[in-house]
């Protein structure tokens, strides 16, 4: 059997429509390293005093409705991320809490939002790039006039963090876009502007990294600067250091986040759970290249299937042919 | 052309009206959703986006809908042409299976007027797994109806249509193997990304192999399933030695799943959590039970092999490769922070009113559209 020159090229025509699909790419999974001009906020447990003024300031600044607590309709009181609620601050408790700051019968504050790693699962994982990661401040960003409501975000994030409000006809993907509406406009983070002890510190990630650096390096009890709203703001208040675990959350979590925690006690406190520095992006998404570059083995594939099919299908019409051929000659006589 | 000519008889059955009922039932809790939010009918969360409508309808439904793929590439591409007449009644129930998973899908996206961004080039994300998913099975849904369209034809007499499909069916077959191929593999890679999430007795980098061989295996299955109901229901004489043949392929393909997935889970050092008596290591032991017991009567029995133990083979095995996705998608999956789910009464009644639906069409079809062939008693002729 030949194949004929008309047939080749039927089955070229459709390898080419779908070779085309890869003529254009959208910008989706391109930042695995830190963005140039990347910012984030570095939140420093031990400075947080639990007055919650950035979950207000957020909802303020992103048109957010209060989410009262059962019973009451009174005030916000998040018990945690929600439709509504793109910044909470968590409490952790243990034994009788009266200490700030330790893990035996002591408390401390953590404020969970979204993080902005570095490579982010929910970039990757959004098959109509309504999530992306920006160039150059690495903001990962929602646009819900994208968004089909697939939910693969949610299942993707290591972190909990997209929201989608069941209750609602029609609704969105929610979480912290960094008050990039108001970056964009000079200022900083809605919730670090409002911070006022700077435990939420907005900042170049390069610039709260070396920050990071000098406070593991502080003698605990002795007194120094920190800065306060965002790390070049000039203002700063004087604190005795804390007793710092020798870590910071995020530096290198999964490949790494925009939003960084400093804390005196363990990250498995507040829920924050222990991550080898690859991502599980890279994993899956290695598996995915491998097969899918540039659409070659579909398309050898698919031009191997074809060829076999149309061999076979054409043996068969000849044999049905000759069938039939058969059964007229039957009926003839 | 195809010697298949339709079944007749009565429509409205006993087994017909029942899926009618259910499938009405089913008709009002979509009308809620789509009136008062997905949150009104389901028990979907934030800790777990996906329930049952994809799990099911989509995960394990998809691969119940392989027989058209199994069987085409049998017949078409390993050039097996004496199962031919298991062809057409396989792809009728693959394309009900297939469009109503994208039926399923389209309740369960939460902006589905914004279902449109994915046929934008500009909006495309070709990273990621979910495109890649989506495209293959609305493609593949398209190709499915293309690919029992000579049905429509010989009912019909549109000879025309018919001699233009004749001249292109030979791509849409091959399409119609290709597809299956990428996005049930891609099911698996899907859930990788579910990281930490998901037990890691099916977080695994085979994950999409074995996707592909379940699809693959549990589309054989579904074969001789369905294939041993209609014989007996529309009285179609006996296939068993046709359909015995196709399960020792399809046991071959089980047995090299076997040892995938058990050397995989002992090479990661997850056997004692298996075998740890918790509840995720006895959903895994069942699921592998299930699928071991199919494979020993296939392989063991398989020189006695009666309609009825090849039925039971074949429940067995669909059984146990839709516990695995099952487990993989919500069952291994607990995304911490004391979330969790257990699919609601509404929710519940859509699938059974998209299986009922499946089945309702299916008969249907075979009575008016010629899918079955005139019996010829199944002689092996090579």
């Amino acid at each position: 059997m030949k194949i004929k020159r008309r047939d080749f090229l039927k089955g070229a025509a459709g390898s080419m429509a779908l070779l085309a699909m890869d003529g254009k790419t959208a910008q989706a999974r391109t930042v695995q390293a830190l963005p140039p001009e990347a910012v984030g906020i570095l939140f420093d447990s031990t400075l947080c005093v639990g007055c919650n003024a950035c979950m207000t300031a957020c909802k303020k600044a992103n048109n957010k409705l209060p989410d009262y607590a059962e019973g009451e309709d009174i005030w916000d009181k998040p018990v945690d991320l929600s439709p509504n609620t793109l910044n909470v601050i968590k409490r952790f408790t243990s034994g009788t809490a009266e200490n700030k700051d330790v893990e035996v019968d002591g408390y401390a504050f953590i404020k969970r939002q979204c993080l902005h790693c570095i490579d982010p699962s929910c970039v990757t994982a959004c098959p109509v790039s309504a999530l992306v990661k920006d160039n150059e401040n690495g903001i990962v960003t929602y646009n819900k006039n994208a968004c089909i409501g697939c939910r693969y975000c949610q299942v993707a994030c290591p972190y909990n963090i997209p929201k989608f409000d069941f209750n609602d006809v029609y609704p969105e993907i929610v979480k912290c876009q960094l008050c990039d509406h108001l970056i964009a406009e000079g200022k900083v983070s809605a919730c670090c502007s409002v911070c006022p002890t700077g435990a939420s510190l907005f900042g170049k990630v390069t610039d709260l990294i070396v920050e990071t650096r000098r406070r593991l390096q502080m003698v605990p009890g002795e007194l120094y600067d920190f800065p306060v709203t965002a790390i070049n703001s000039g203002a700063s208040h004087k604190y005795k250091a804390p007793e710092y675990i020798p870590h910071v959350y995020g530096k290198e979590e999964l490949g790494g986040t925009q939003v960084m925690y400093m804390s005196a006690v363990g990250f498995e406190n507040f829920g924050l759970p222990t991550y080898p520095k690859e991502s599980f992006v890279s994993m899956s998404s290695g598996i995915q290249y491998a097969i899918y570059k540039g659409m070659v083995y579909p398309l050898v594939v698919l031009a191997g299937l074809v060829f076999m099919v149309k061999k076979n299908k054409q043996q068969e019409e000849e044999k049905a042919a000759e069938k039939s051929q058969e059964k007229k000659e039957d009926s003839h006589e | 052309m195809s010697e298949a000519r339709p079944l007749g008889g009565k429509i409205f059955t006993l087994t017909f009206s029942i899926c009618l009922i259910i499938s009405g039932i089913a008709l009002y809790f979509t009308a809620k959703r789509f009136i008062f939010g997905i949150g009104s009918v389901a028990n979907l969360n934030d800790g777990y986006p996906w329930g049952i409508w994809i799990a099911y309808d989509v995960v394990v439904g998809t691969a119940f809908a392989c027989g058209g793929y199994v069987m085409a590439l049998l017949v078409y591409v390993i050039n097996k042409g004496e199962y031919h007449p298991l062809v057409r009644p396989a792809l009728l129930a693959s394309m009900f299976g297939y469009t109503l998973a994208g039926v399923s899908v389209f309740l369960d996206i939460g902006r589905y007027f914004h279902a449109y961004n994915l046929y934008l080039p500009w909006q495309m994300n070709f990273h990621s797994v979910m495109f890649e998913v989506a495209m293959c099975i609305g493609t593949y849904i398209l190709v499915l109806w293309l690919e029992f369209a000579p049905a429509f034809t010989e009912k019909w007499k549109l000879e025309k249509y018919r001699k233009f499909l004749d001249k292109i069916i030979f791509a849409l077959i091959g399409l119609g193997v290709l597809l299956p191929t990428m996005h049930q593999s891609s099911l698996g890679t899907m859930m990788l990304m579910a990281g930490f999430k998901l037990d890691p007795l099916w977080h695994s980098s085979t994950l999409p192999l074995l996707f592909l061989l379940t699809a693959v295996i549990m589309g054989f299955a579904m074969v001789v399933f369905e294939a041993t109901i209609a014989s007996r229901v529309y009285n179609l004489g006996d296939e068993t030695s046709m359909l015995a043949k196709v399960s020792r392929i399809m046991s071959w393909v089980l047995g090299f799943y076997l040892v995938v997935r058990l050397q995989n889970i002992f090479m990661r050092g997850e056997m004692g959590h298996a075998f740890s008596g918790s509840f995720l290591g006895n959903m895994f032991l069942l699921e592998n039970f299930l699928l071991i017991l199919g494979f020993i009567i296939l392989t063991f029995m398989r020189n006695n092999l009666t309609p009825r133990l090849l039925f039971i083979a074949a429940a067995v095995i669909l059984a146990g490769g839709s516990l695995f996705r099952f487990n993989t998608y919500i069952i291994g999956y607990d995304p911490g922070t004391g979330w969790n789910y257990f699919p609601s009464v509404g929710e519940q009644m859509i699938t059974y009113g998209l299986i009922a639906m499946e089945i309702a069409a299916y008969t249907l079809f075979v009575k008016y559209f010629p899918v079955f062939s005139a019996h010829e008693p199944a002689v092996s002729t090579k």
